[in-house]
């Protein structure tokens, strides 16, 4: 039967359901078999077990009570396995794992969340958590940059969180000829976004290049490094901090990370295959 | 601990019959013996098993086998093992899952009774190697519950170093040659003729009991003193040393020298230095599932750094180049190694030197970078 250690022996979880988001990524909801795992903040992540396959770091697009929403984009053996899954199949999960966004230490502030393709996925939880207490925070930006349209992930919850107060802005690298949005690096997203440097606090998710670009524009507009978090990636093997793989220089991504401060990160992303 | 303080001296019978004695209690008692021209670590039944009479000579991608004519038995450095293989074997199962008809997973835990062993021999340097991999793997968050068994479960009896390799470094970092706690018992070997002898201090009650047991005499202070001599002289005698500064600084400061080129140059990335590390503990997950297709078991095996798979990621590893590689196991063993963990990650034991098949040193590169960063450009960023 399962142990009572979430971390190191996986939960069964079941799916529950399933959602084509773009033709290679797939929300999957999972709910437990049995035991529930101890709850996920924004921004944590799941070992997440594809029977015999293998297990990978997956942030949750989605807390709910007891389920867990994963958005999983089929590039590997088990991102692959994952994505394939379909409502009846079980997985194992285990977690929680690592940091978090840590929104309650931006309260009062403007908040800056800025998003590279399938990196809303973990930004969502964040913004849903912020819109259900809008009067704890400032404006609410929320930039999303993708390759092209059919790119988007959780593109049908920006109209709603538009209603409920966030100023959202899509761009694409790649427009199609549908598209009337923006054109172009999440970047030049930024001079339209309302937020007070000296009182923000900005969030970023999305691949490395993305996340230094946007991290320092932010930077050069006064925002202060600690007020810029951002969550990088790197392999994991256990989650737990025993298979070393995720480091980044003094970083055990998996313990330290994978939310760390634009203060820590920039150091370590600056130095060439570290 | 009422052990702390016993000692005694005990002649070649009464290695012997620690031996025994610590099997006869139901260990497994893992000791240096020679096979197939090298000092291994292998279970031991008796006091013929041990290398009486042999020394090695080590340098830089070499190990050979020599006779000593003074018969010491621990007056050899680190052999191709260390105690790790034991602690945190090479491979191992930590759980399985079957498929139940109805598509439900069952996960099991593995969790074998440990074994509970006796390891003879221990170095100041891998007595301290052990501690440092505590604390990777036991001190954390998360605890890995089998290597915690097994280390709980081990006693632990240590040699001082009065033999000293070329290739040793303990003294540099502040990790031997004298044994200064974290056993059960410690020996220091005196192979005087016709009295070859050991004095033995307990460091334990579980240490001061087994003692208690073996043919002895009172300690003398002529034994003591020569035996405190020795393991001084030894501090004197390394082969090698590490630069005078603060390793983990420099690590940080010398980040883009070019001094990694040149190693790169010479690196196989073979990775044997990591195998023979007793500190290195990266490992690797592997799943696998049986010809019924409906039980999957996940292994967890020893991973190098050196591997180009190790930092994989989508869009490619992350360290590509030599050059990348060897910096990142040198500066996590000599620097990032305190961030994570609170202390070095090398003992000095110089295993990585001896095992490098073209002779890489560390203590060379770490001088070198000291040399260059003397010589250069100033401090190259990268605060902690």
């Amino acid at each position: 039967m399962t142990s009572a250690r979430p971390a190191l022996t996986p939960f069964p979880y079941r799916v529950v359901g399933r959602t084509e988001e773009t033709p290679d990524t797939a929300e999957i909801v999972l709910e437990p078999v049995a035991s529930a795992l101890p709850r996920f903040l924004p921004g944590q992540f799941a070992m997440v077990y594809a029977f015999g396959v293998g297990d990978i770091p997956l942030s949750l697009s989605g807390i709910g009570g007891s389920r867990l929403t994963h958005t999983v984009r089929a590039v590997g053996a088990v991102s692959g396995a994952l994505h394939r899954l379909r409502p009846g199949e079980t997985v194992g999960v285990r977690g929680p794992l690592g940091t978090g966004w840590d929104l309650p230490t931006a309260a009062g502030h403007d908040l800056v969340i800025v998003a590279g393709g399938l990196g809303l996925a973990p930004l969502r939880p964040l913004i849903r958590t912020a819109l259900a207490r809008p009067q704890g925070y400032g404006r609410l930006n929320v930039l999303i940059g993708a390759r092209t349209p059919a790119d988007l992930v959780c593109a049908r919850d920006i109209d709603g969180w538009r209603t409920a107060g966030a100023r959202v802005q899509v761009t694409v690298d790649r427009p199609d000829d549908a598209w009337q949005g923006d054109v172009g690096v999440v970047t030049t997203l930024l001079d339209r976004a309302g937020f007070d440097v000296d009182n923000a606090t900005a969030f970023l998710c999305g691949p490395e290049v993305m996340m230094r670009a946007t991290a320092r524009d932010l930077a050069h507009r006064g925002l202060a490094p600690e007020r810029i978090r951002v969550s990088l990636e790197r392999t994991m093997h256990c989650g737990t901090g025993h298979c070393g793989h995720c480091q980044l220089g003094p970083l055990l991504l998996c313990r330290d990370g994978p939310v760390v401060t634009w203060a820590q990160a920039e150091p370590l992303l600056s130095v060439r295959e570290l | 601990m009422t052990g702390d303080g016993t000692t005694a001296v005990i002649g070649t019978d009464g290695l012997d019959a620690l031996i025994r004695i610590l099997a006869a209690r139901g260990r497994t008692v893992i000791g240096p013996t020679v096979r197939e021209g090298a000092i291994v670590l292998a279970e031991i039944a008796g006091g013929d098993d041990l290398p009486y009479g042999w020394g090695v000579e080590l340098e830089a991608g070499h190990y050979r086998l020599r006779p000593r004519e003074d018969g010491a038995v621990f007056a050899h450095s680190a052999g191709p093992q260390s105690w790790k293989t034991f602690l945190h074997p090479q491979r191992e199962r930590q759980w399985a899952v079957d498929r139940q008809a109805d598509g439900a997973l069952v996960v099991t835990e593995d969790a074998p009774p440990p074994p509970s062993y006796a390891f003879l021999g221990v170095r100041p340097c891998d007595l301290r190697a052990i501690g440092v991999q505590d604390r990777v793997l036991a001190g954390g968050p998360h605890v890995d519950s089998r290597y915690r068994a097994r280390r709980e479960r081990a006693f632990l009896v240590a040699a001082e170093c009065t033999e000293p390799g070329a290739t040793c470094f303990c003294t540099s970092m502040g990790t031997g040659p004298a044994a200064d706690g974290g056993y059960d018992l410690a020996l220091t070997e005196v192979a005087e003729d016709g009295d070859h002898r050991f004095w033995v201090r307990a460091g334990s009650d579980d240490g001061a009991s087994v003692l208690a047991e073996l043919p002895r005499r009172p300690a003398d202070e002529e034994t003591e003193s020569t035996a405190r001599r020795s393991v001084a002289a030894a501090a004197d005698r390394m082969g090698r040393t590490m630069p005078p500064v603060d390793l983990q600084l420099l690590m940080r400061e010398t980040l883009h020298a070019d001094r990694w080129n040149d190693v790169a140059s010479r690196c196989l990335t073979c990775g044997n230095c990591t195998m023979a590390c007793p500190t290195c503990f990266c490992t690797t997950a592997e799943d696998v599932t049986d010809l019924t297709g409906d039980h999957a078991e996940r292994w967890r095996r020893w991973e190098s750094c050196f591997d180009l798979e190790f930092s994989h990621l989508p869009g490619g590893p992350v360290r590509e180049s030599g050059r990348s590689r060897y910096r990142q196991w040198a500066t996590h063993k000599l620097g990032t190694w305190y961030d994570q963990f609170g202390s070095s990650g090398c003992v000095g034991c110089g295993r990585c030197i001896v095992w490098c098949p073209v002779g890489i040193d560390i203590t060379e590169e770490a001088h070198a970078l000291n040399a260059e960063r003397a010589a250069g450009a100033g401090p190259d960023e990268v605060p902690s």
